[in-house]
């Protein structure tokens, strides 16, 4: 397969979840789409790395799944502590700080 | 071979990609979301990168997932609301994104990289294996590394912060 075949499919990967993190209202699938959309970049990151023959993009995709799995554990800790004040899981009800 | 490997693991990964959007129940969109990720590693096996697939079955499908999985488990999916503060989002989303996608692929597409239309360069047999990418990591990559630990630290710090019991008492 040519590279340009994983180029297109992470940038389709990529729209699915920037359509998902427009569309939906629950923080929790939000940060569900926020991990699409990494994981399209990270699928960028290695096509290319390999249509250079160059390992240092895959070092870089590792470093985007640990900057990925760092966002993950804050945004849950935030859904939880909004759950635990009974606050709405809505992003749209969640609107104190737009000023 | 390769062709057919790689179409049953981009619709996997399109299908699981697609589902984690469109199902109504965020338990669902979690088990989208794994089988999104086990096709991506099925991708990154054939694009000759071992180490960064198993990274992501081990660290996405499996610990990031469990904690997904634990916390729709504890604060439970709710329906959403029909509510819109924006008239018309939900079909203007669909519509900026096809223009986004188009873009995105001419941007690459016609771009002057000759070697993408090719399945590039032939590489050793070690590409992409764990004892490369360690040697890379501890060699050349060792300050980023340090910074990766430092913020995994920190955010686990965070995390006990922001969902602890304890501030509640004292708030």
């Amino acid at each position: 397969m040519s590279i340009e075949w994983y180029i297109v499919l992470s940038a389709l990967l990529f729209t699915t979840g920037l359509v998902g993190v427009l569309i939906r209202r629950s923080p929790m699938v939000i940060l569900l789409c926020l991990e699409l959309m990494l994981n399209a970049g990270n699928l960028a990151l290695v096509a290319f790395s390999r249509m250079v023959g160059n390992q240092e993009g895959q070092v870089f995709a590792i470093v985007v799944m640990v900057v990925a799995a760092c966002e993950v554990v804050i945004g849950l800790g935030l859904l939880v502590a909004i759950f635990r004040r009974k606050l709405p899981l809505n992003v749209d009800e969640l609107r104190e700080l737009r000023g | 071979m390769e062709e057919v490997l790689f179409f049953v693991s981009a619709i996997g990964a399109l299908g699981g990609a697609i589902g984690v959007v469109a199902m109504r129940n965020p338990f669902y969109s979690v088990l989208a979301l794994i089988v999104h990720l086990f096709s991506l590693a099925a991708l990154f096996l054939l694009l000759t990168s071992a180490f960064v697939a198993a990274a992501q079955v081990v660290v996405y499908a499996g610990a990031v997932m469990v904690l997904y999985v634990f916390v729709v488990a504890y604060v439970g999916g709710g329906g959403e609301s029909a509510w819109e503060p924006i008239p018309g989002q939900r079909f203007l989303a669909p519509l900026l994104a096809i223009a986004l996608f188009i873009e995105l692929s001419v941007a690459v597409l016609a771009s002057a990289l000759k070697a993408l239309g090719s399945e590039g360069p032939d590489v050793a047999a070690g590409f992409g294996d764990p004892a490369a990418i360690g040697t890379l990591l501890l060699e050349k990559f060792l300050l980023p590394f340090e910074a990766a630990s430092i913020l995994l630290m920190l955010a686990a710090v965070g995390a006990v912060v922001l969902a602890g019991r304890k501030r509640e008492e004292t708030a």
